[in-house]
């Protein structure tokens, strides 16, 4: 890593002062931690949309509601241009999370041979990588199944989404049948079911560390406050995870058809 | 306290110096005291090796009472032994039973050689105090010491940060290898008291700098250096460094 | 001997020195060399000092950080005239205090100028960030120590030592970041060099590498502290040596009172042979603990189980005016006595009992009267004041328990007198210049300022008076006149043969292959000196101590087992070098002991007593400082400075 120094010298003395880029400041170790909290905040309100909007398929109907708010998430200008941002910064969370697994990896040429870090701090905050890559992997297959159909049509030998007519209601507009494709892929395929709540876990312990750990890096520490953030860490990272493992289990046993 | 007597076996890492390739090496002791510290274990294997024209072990040891921060063994698996908030000196054998087998290693960082056996270099830690682990007063212009009055709450807060003995377990015990902990107490300290005020700024920026640069691995917030910690220095001093670096870096024009 | 101290009346001195100084420019100050040894209190002043002020400094230290050195375990706290409590205090107080607990054998002079500086320090350390406590009002707190009147101890909790070396320790480093000074870690000095007799460098040992090097410079500085290792067991660091001081020593630099050593009575005892070293528990639990042997010689009960009528609180009983807090020589002696007598307890008997019971109720009992609780029993009042004694002593009880296994709270504590503190050294003037020139010694290294006996809370303020406030003034009046002397060129025969002869020591060592191991020496050695030359001395043990030692020596250059190589890092080897300088300084503290035939401060000869067992002094025939000029092998002639008192008059102490 180089740092640039702008040297002051005066008669008798002489410092050093860093001059603090914008490329300095994101790529020193506290830069990088700041992109990885600040990024992952924003894919943790990002997940609070998505789980709001998903959740209306429990209003059992056909999938209308639900059909319509993804139209509506499909067509809006702002979303669309808020989603660049979103991939962007998964992109970058991703990306600065494997710089600092190398970069923490190479700080221990020599392992130990006995090591009982484990009992003094949590698995999963110490497993961030190993989620962060299983959640990727889960990442790939869920846009396989949505993403990339919905915006890209038939792209990559996916199938086309078919379409829908919303009733009355919502205009009788025609709309990507977004909830036939959650059938399709949840309703039949024990496999993908088992796959999709084992990420859901996966995101669960990721989000157990990421959420209290942003604001830590963010320099957040408070006697009275971060024991709030901390339970809403918990509440927030368990909540969301079970209400998304709970859509394709709803959807496998039938009882949102 | 009822005092015994054990046999314990020992795997202890073997080094001759920076550039040879080390390995474990396993030795027998006989008829340890509960009462000793686990260091005069370690005089008493040195003792006899030397007696069997084998070379003793080489490790840093100093004041022998918690303070001057040079002992440094990883015993068990944990920098600085079983026993909470204690150094490698402090810890005493009756930590241990009869029969059981101690493994101790170097501290491992790559920031950290091994210079021979469990010896190893930490003037990294120098290093990163020289770009800003100070006030710049020169001797003779100080103002009265109650000048300027200091919150209590501050100045006990400062303390508890500069009590931190730059041992370097909070390095050691790191899954990263990070040394934030480290950096983040002197930080502290300098940043909440007045007299630190004047050079908070490059202090910050130049402190994690020299850091980065030494190849520390990155704090992900484990809090495992806190547990570890022999003096118990808080991860809410690594928060601190954060805000301080947040506010320095973008805060600032240059 | 010509102790420079400069003329006129003692408060004005100081003063006049300064005014009438050479200085030297900004401009020569870069092209003068100075090299610091030792990076303690006294050391890392210094070297930050003459830094700021543009000398060209090289610090050296044995450990691995400048951070290290042992001033870091000094506990208890720092004096300062400072009189923020109102309390009467002013310099002429704390020097008088001074002059009077070194049982008049300092020179006036010298600790005159270390009460003028003391105020300065305390502000110096606040800005530089050292955290002292405070008050609620933020300003800084205070405590009583060591028997004086007045409340004049800067502390931080019990680290004080700690934070004060940080301190100075991070304007060591932020000269380095200048490029004003240099630092060498683990380096060991092993000889000054002189030419024509002027120190002009040192031959310095790479402890990683083994190799040796040269190091020229205008001055050389020794900050190496105590050597209160030279007894094995002690409060100080496993690597604290006299290895510096004893080279220049043999240089030509005269050693100043040797004999003088502190003895601490609240360490915690010696559990077995395998004790590698003592942990000091500080003073202040003597503010509140009562210290006792039981009444029946080698009784093995425990000491909660022996009731009341069966205990002598012997220090009531011999001195009911102090009681507990007579000073450390005395409180020392008397446990000696106890144990010897066969009244000590403990496994090995050779400790007495400090005993919390009496504080634990009387806390209790205030503690239940502030908070006008009724119906408490016995019970409930030793619990809570168990929680007022644990605030007040929280951290040492804990250091005792991870120790000894004991509980404190429920068990009284064992404590025995350990050896803490030489306030002999090297001999130096008013200028902190040893006998030879070029060649100074600031901190424990010097003798000057704490006589026979030093007072709590000293040892730190002189350290830093010598590094910070001292010698960036009186080195100046010296280096004024080396500006035209040009770099040191270490090429000279001068280095060349000093270093020859470290390394043909070195080598000596190597080549011995004998059968003993340095630390068995060391022992063996520290086991003569504790019980010839400790706490309590006669003829007859020195006459046997200095036999002994010379035998010792002998075995030693032949039977000695150093192992590993030469050229590498080998720990042993340096033991080595060291205990062999040990053996011959213990000779020698022998010798002054033997000299010294009067008893003060903590050098106490059993010859020199009055009826009733306390020490005596004799102003007419010892009233110098005993300054040893080494002649060759156990060869030394005596030097006397006669000490005048003008200000402070001596007077027999009592704590009756």
């Amino acid at each position: 890593m180089h740092f640039q120094f702008r040297t002051f010298v005066t008669p008798n003395i002489h410092y050093n002062i860093l001059y603090m880029t914008w490329k300095l400041f994101f790529t020193s170790s506290i830069g990088k931690k700041i992109t990885m909290g600040a990024t992952g905040l924003f894919l943790i309100s990002f997940l609070v949309i998505h789980a709001l909007l998903n959740s209306m398929i429990f209003y059992n109907d056909g999938g209308e509601t639900f059909n319509h708010w993804g139209h509506f998430m499909g067509s809006n200008l702002i979303i669309r241009t808020m989603e660049i941002g979103l991939m962007a910064f998964l992109l970058l969370h991703i990306v600065q999370g494997l710089k600092l697994w190398k970069q923490n990896t190479a700080a221990r040429p020599v392992k130990y041979m006995v090591s009982k870090a484990d009992s003094k701090s949590k698995w999963y905050s110490k497993s961030m990588g190993l989620l962060g890559t299983l959640i990727l992997i889960f990442l790939i297959m869920h846009f396989y199944h949505f993403w990339v159909p919905s915006r890209f049509g038939g792209m990559f030998n996916v199938q086309a989404l078919g379409e829908a007519t919303l009733g009355q209601e919502y205009n009788n507009q025609t709309v990507h049948n977004l909830y036939q494709e959650m059938l399709n892929v949840f309703g039949r395929n024990l496999m993908v079911v088992i796959v999709y709540v084992l990420g859901c876990f996966s995101l669960c312990w990721h989000l157990l560390h990421g959420f209290q750990s942003a604001f830590q890096t963010f320099g957040v520490s408070h006697k009275k406050y971060t024991p709030i953030i901390k339970t809403i860490g918990v509440v927030y990272s368990v909540g969301i995870s079970l209400l998304f493992a709970s859509m394709p289990v709803a959807m496998y046993l039938g009882w949102v058809k | 306290m009822e005092h015994y007597h054990m046999n314990l076996t020992l795997k202890i890492w073997r080094q001759k110096n920076n550039k040879s390739k080390g390995s474990f090496e396993t030795y027998q002791v006989k008829d340890i005291s509960s009462e000793m510290s686990f260091l005069e274990m370690f005089d008493v294997l040195n003792e006899q090796l030397i007696v069997d024209g084998k070379e003793p072990i080489a490790f840093d040891h100093d004041c022998r009472e918690g303070i001057c921060g040079m002992c440094s063994m990883h015993i068990n698996g944990e920098a600085h032994g079983p026993w909470a908030q204690n150094t490698t000196c402090q810890l005493h054998m009756r930590a241990f039973k009869d029969g059981e087998t101690i493994v101790v290693e170097p501290w491992r960082s790559g920031a950290f050689p091994v210079l021979k056996d469990l010896v190893v270099d930490r003037t990294a830690f120098d290093r990163v105090i020289e770009t800003g682990g100070f006030i710049s007063v020169n001797t003779g212009n100080a103002v009265d010491a109650n000048a300027i009055p200091i919150d209590k709450k501050n100045a006990d807060e400062a303390f508890n940060a500069a009590s931190c003995i730059g041992c370097g377990a909070c390095v050691a015990t790191c899954v990263n290898g990070s040394a934030m902990l480290f950096v983040s107490a002197k930080l502290s300290q300098l940043a909440l008291l007045p007299q630190g005020a004047p050079e908070r700024e490059s202090r910050a920026l130049n402190m994690v700098a020299q850091m980065d640069k030494e190849g520390f691995g990155n704090c992900t917030n484990t809090y495992a250096c806190e547990a570890q910690c022999p003096k118990g220095i808080s991860v809410a001093n690594i928060a601190r460094m954060n805000r301080e670096y947040l506010s320095a870096g973008l805060g600032t024009e240059a | 001997m010509n102790s420079n101290i400069p003329h006129g009346e003692m408060s004005q001195k100081w003063e006049d020195y300064k005014g009438h100084v050479k200085l030297v420019n900004p401009a020569n100050k870069r092209k003068l060399e100075v090299i610091v040894v030792g990076t303690g209190l006294a050391g890392a002043s210094a070297a930050a000092a003459l830094g700021e002020l543009g000398y060209k400094v090289k610090a050296f230290c044995f450990q691995d950080s400048a951070r290290r050195a042992h001033s870091i375990a000094a506990q208890g706290g720092i004096n300062a005239a400072k009189n923020y409590q109102n309390d009467g205090d002013s310099v002429f107080r704390l020097f008088y205090d001074t002059v009077k607990g070194g049982d008049y054998r300092a020179r006036e002079a010298n600790v005159h100028r270390l009460a003028e500086v003391s105020n300065a320090i305390i502000d110096q350390c606040v800005a530089q960030g050292v955290p002292f406590a405070r008050e609620y009002g933020g300003l800084l707190s205070n405590r009583s120590f060591g028997g004086t009147q007045v409340q004049r101890t800067f502390y931080a909790a019990g680290q004080t030592g700690q934070q004060l070396l940080l301190g100075a320790y991070s304007a060591i480093e932020r000269q380095v970041a200048l490029g004003n000074v240099t630092m060498f870690r683990r380096h060991e000095m092993l000889d000054v060099v002189l030419i024509d007799g002027v120190a002009k460098g040192i031959i310095a040992k790479d402890l990683i590498t083994g190799q040796l090097e040269r190091h020229g410079a205008h001055a050389v500085l020794l900050c190496t502290g105590g050597y209160g290792n030279v007894f094995y067991l002690s409060t100080n660091a496993m690597g604290s040596n006299v290895t510096a001081a004893w080279k220049a020593h043999k240089k030509g630099a005269f050693f100043g009172n040797p004999c003088f050593t502190q003895i601490h009575p609240t360490c915690i005892p010696v559990s077995g042979d395998h004790q590698s070293k003592l942990t000091l528990m500080s003073e202040s639990l003597r503010n509140d603990g009562r210290i006792w042997v039981p009444k029946k010689q080698g009784d093995n009960r425990k000491g909660s189980e022996i009731p009341e009528e069966e205990r002598d609180y012997y220090l009531e009983r011999r001195y009911p005016a102090f009681g507990n807090l007579v000073p450390r020589d005395v409180a020392s002696r008397a446990a000696k006595e106890r144990c010897d007598a066969g009244f000590g307890v403990g496994t090995t008997k050779m400790a007495v009992f400090l005993d919390f019971a009496d504080a634990i109720k009387r806390y209790g009992k205030i503690e239940v009267g502030k908070k006008a609780l009724t119906n408490v029993s016995e019970a409930e009042i030793i619990v809570i004041g168990k929680e007022v004694v644990k605030e007040k002593y929280g951290n040492l009880f804990e250091m005792y328990e991870k120790i000894t296994g004991e509980n404190p709270y429920e068990m009284p504590m064992r404590i025995y007198p350990a050896v803490h503190y030489t306030m002999g050294g090297l001999w130096v003037d008013y200028e902190l210049q040893t006998t030879v020139k070029g060649l100074y010694a600031l901190g424990e290294a010097n003798f000057s300022d704490h006589g026979a006996n030093r007072l709590g809370a000293s040892a730190l303020m002189q350290g830093l008076a010598d590094g910070y406030f001292v010698i960036p003034y009186t080195l100046g009046n010296y280096l004024a006149d080396e500006i035209r002397s040009g770099a040191v060129d270490t090429n000279q025969q001068a280095f060349v043969d000093a270093e020859k002869i470290v390394a043909d020591r070195l080598n000596k060592l190597m080549n011995i292959k004998g059968t003993q191991t340095v630390e068995s020496f060391h022992k063996r050695l520290g086991k003569i000196m504790w019980d010839k030359c400790g706490m309590a001395r006669n003829e007859k043990g020195l006459q046997e101590a200095i036999v002994e030692i010379q035998a010792l020596k002998k075995e030693f250059w032949s039977n000695v087992r150093v192992p590993g190589e030469i050229n590498e890092m080998n720990p042993e080897l340096d033991k080595a070098g060291r205990v062999a300088d040990f053996m011959e300084l213990g000779e020698l503290m022998c010798k002054d002991a033997l000299n010294r035939n009067e008893s003060c401060g903590g050098h106490f000869r059993e010859e020199s007593q009055t009826d009733e067992g306390e020490a005596k002094r004799d102003d007419d025939n010892f009233a110098y400082v005993a300054a040893w000029e080494n002649k060759g092998e156990s060869d030394w002639q005596l030097h006397k400075e006669d000490l005048s008192f003008e200000i402070v008059k001596p007077t027999q102490r009592s704590y009756k």
